[in-house]
């Protein structure tokens, strides 16, 4: 067992907001989220929009407070403001100084972490390189697109070098190349020993890039796990493809089960059904074409989750972390 | 002691010069030139009276417009545009944020306060030709005028730490009003029969900060000195109150979810 403590330990995180007028009633943002993220991993949180990810990064940055429970990053209370030496965050939709050009704004954040003005300018022009706003240093922000802003944003969270890193939507706003580099910022960010969080509703980012994610859906957490793991740990299945023999037509039964593709029909079936299937398949006289397992993608697993009925468990929860 | 307020007060420094709030500078400049040359021609042997009387009330004026205008976004601002979180993000607790953004807002008072000064200056030497030893009494007017600001900038910055512009503007002019006359608020309920409005206006006295000891623009206009021992008193009257209410402010914001 590792002696270092985890890069984020949350235990029992709940938030609660008031809503109405009068009268008041508490609505639950967040319910009782319990999870670990090691030191150097890339960690995903994933769910759709008002899952609760915002109101846990916020949490942790200390601009709301909780209902219940704790949180410490990198060992240390998530109120010990010493400890944001070591961390850097990326908002939601982020907004700066619009008065400021880029190189003015990303000097005035590294001058809270006590740099000489020397190293200030170094480190400014480096990052800004970096996120690929070398050629707007002094362009001032409110000329910005949201893709700049979102690049500027990324800048300001990493330019102290932080051991940690939180970003709340970070490939929000951007055109695909802009979501290509910063997937290479969070890779370069990983190489370099780093831990990075970050809230996603785009699946394919999560999949490519985390080495874990945790799923939450209406405040809840569904499941944590590897992409693959927690895809592969909801339900298993086999897809075959075949085509009616030459003249005959499908069963009405069967026909009602298959989905036609072309002038065939693909049948997905749970992994322990397949031989039944194939043998009634068989007496329905068509033509196998291929069986094939099912790779079930986290968007899959995402959208089976979000579909459910929220009482209902999820199939992959598996709170346990590393 | 912290650096951060620092940063953060000339950050505020910066975003009121790039906002053009200094420009009001050029209308003061346009308002004493006028005023400096019309009542050349129109007053005789009153022209000094009048131009301090015109020039300090401007200052005055023109700065509590800032203070309170200016003063009612200060939080309000950073939390609507979210430049907040990704501030408080950094190694700065709540409360150097606060005094920050108090301390940048009451330099630019300070070098607003400064220029129009200087206005004046020049507009009484185009009238009197040159300064005399009276003239100093205007410099502590001046004073009593940046302490008058520094109180609502303070008022105005509470205010601004849990409501919106709008109701933080009333409730500091409000304040203000108040203070102006809080003597004679009190005088008022010294006459009147009734215990209980005597009692609510001797708390009102006391409670709110009276801005009408802030007031020497007569004193200044006529030549009249100031007593030494005024410019101690409300100055340690002035900081007393900033200092409650940077704490009040503080405790407020410290509670306070940024939603």
């Amino acid at each position: 067992m590792s002696s270092h403590p985890p890069a984020i330990d949350i235990q029992g995180l709940t938030k609660d907001y008031p809503v109405g007028f009068w009268p008041k009633r508490m609505r639950r943002s967040l319910d009782n989220l319990s999870l670990q993220v090691q030191e150097g991993e890339i960690f995903g949180f994933l769910g759709p929009n008002g899952a609760g990810k915002t109101t846990t990064l916020k949490l942790l940055m200390g601009l709301i407070f909780p209902t219940a429970g704790t949180a410490s990053i990198l060992g240390r209370p998530i109120d010990d403001v010493a400890m944001h030496r070591d961390i850097g965050y990326l908002p939601e939709q982020p907004y700066f100084y619009d008065y400021l050009t880029a190189r003015e704004l990303l000097d005035y954040y590294a001058r809270f972490s006590s740099y000489t003005a020397a190293d200030r300018r170094t480190r400014v022009t480096r990052v800004l390189e970096r996120v690929g706003l070398s050629g707007s240093l002094d362009v001032q922000l409110r000329k910005f697109s949201k893709g700049m802003l979102q690049r500027a944003g990324i800048a300001q969270a990493i330019i102290h070098e932080p051991r940690v890193i939180f970003l709340d939507e970070p490939m929000s706003g951007l055109d695909p190349i802009g979501r290509r580099e910063v997937r290479d910022i969070i890779l370069d960010l990983k190489m370099q020993g780093r831990t990075v969080f970050f809230s996603t509703h785009i699946l394919s980012d999560a999949e490519m890039l985390c080495d874990r994610v945790a799923v939450l859906h209406l405040g809840k957490l569904r499941g944590v796990g590897a992409p693959s793991t927690i895809v592969s740990m909801d339900e298993h299945g086999m897809e075959i493809l075949f085509e009616p023999s030459q003249g005959r037509s499908l069963s009405p039964a069967l026909a009602q089960r298959a989905t036609p593709v072309g002038g065939r029909y693909r049948l997905d079936v749970p992994e322990a059904d397949l031989y039944s299937v194939l043998d009634e398949l068989r007496l329905c006289d068509v033509r196998i074409l291929s069986v094939a397992p099912l790779r079930p993608t986290l968007e899959d697993y995402f959208m089976r989750l979000v579909e459910r009925r929220p009482e209902q468990p999820s199939a992959a929860l598996e709170t346990s972390t590393r | 002691m912290s650096a951060m307020p620092g940063v953060v007060a000339i950050n505020t420094f910066r975003e009121a010069v790039r906002d053009r709030v200094l420009y009001n500078l050029v209308f003061f400049a346009l308002l004493m030139i006028g005023a400096a040359i019309l009542v050349g021609q129109i007053s005789i042997g009153i022209e000094r009276l009048v131009i301090v009387n015109l020039g300090l009330s401007a200052i005055s004026i023109f700065g509590l417009v800032m203070a309170i205008f200016i003063g009612v976004g200060l939080v309000y601002k950073e939390i609507e545009k979210r430049t907040l979180y990704s501030l408080l993000a950094k190694p700065i607790r709540r409360w150097e944020f606060l005094v920050g953004k108090y301390a940048g807002l009451v330099l630019t008072l300070l070098i607003n306060t400064c220029f129009m000064t200087i206005g004046l200056a020049v507009a009484l030497l185009y009238v009197d030709r040159s300064f005399a030893r009276p003239d100093a009494s205007i410099l502590i007017a001046v004073y009593f005028i940046l302490l008058a600001l520094a109180l609502v900038t303070a008022i105005a910055l509470f205010f601004s730490c849990f409501s919106s512009p709008m109701l933080s503007t009333l409730f500091t002019l409000g304040i203000y009003v108040t203070g102006v006359f809080a003597s004679d608020i009190r005088n008022f309920g010294a006459l009147t029969k009734n215990p209980l409005l005597k009692t609510a206006t001797t708390v009102i006295y006391y409670l709110v900060p009276n801005f009408h000891n802030f007031n020497s623009i007569a004193a200044a206009a006529h030549s009249q000195s100031i007593p030494f021992a005024l410019v101690w008193q409300n100055t340690l009257y002035a900081l007393m109150y900033v200092v409650l209410l940077l704490l009040a402010s503080s405790a407020v914001f410290s509670q306070r979810n940024l939603k």
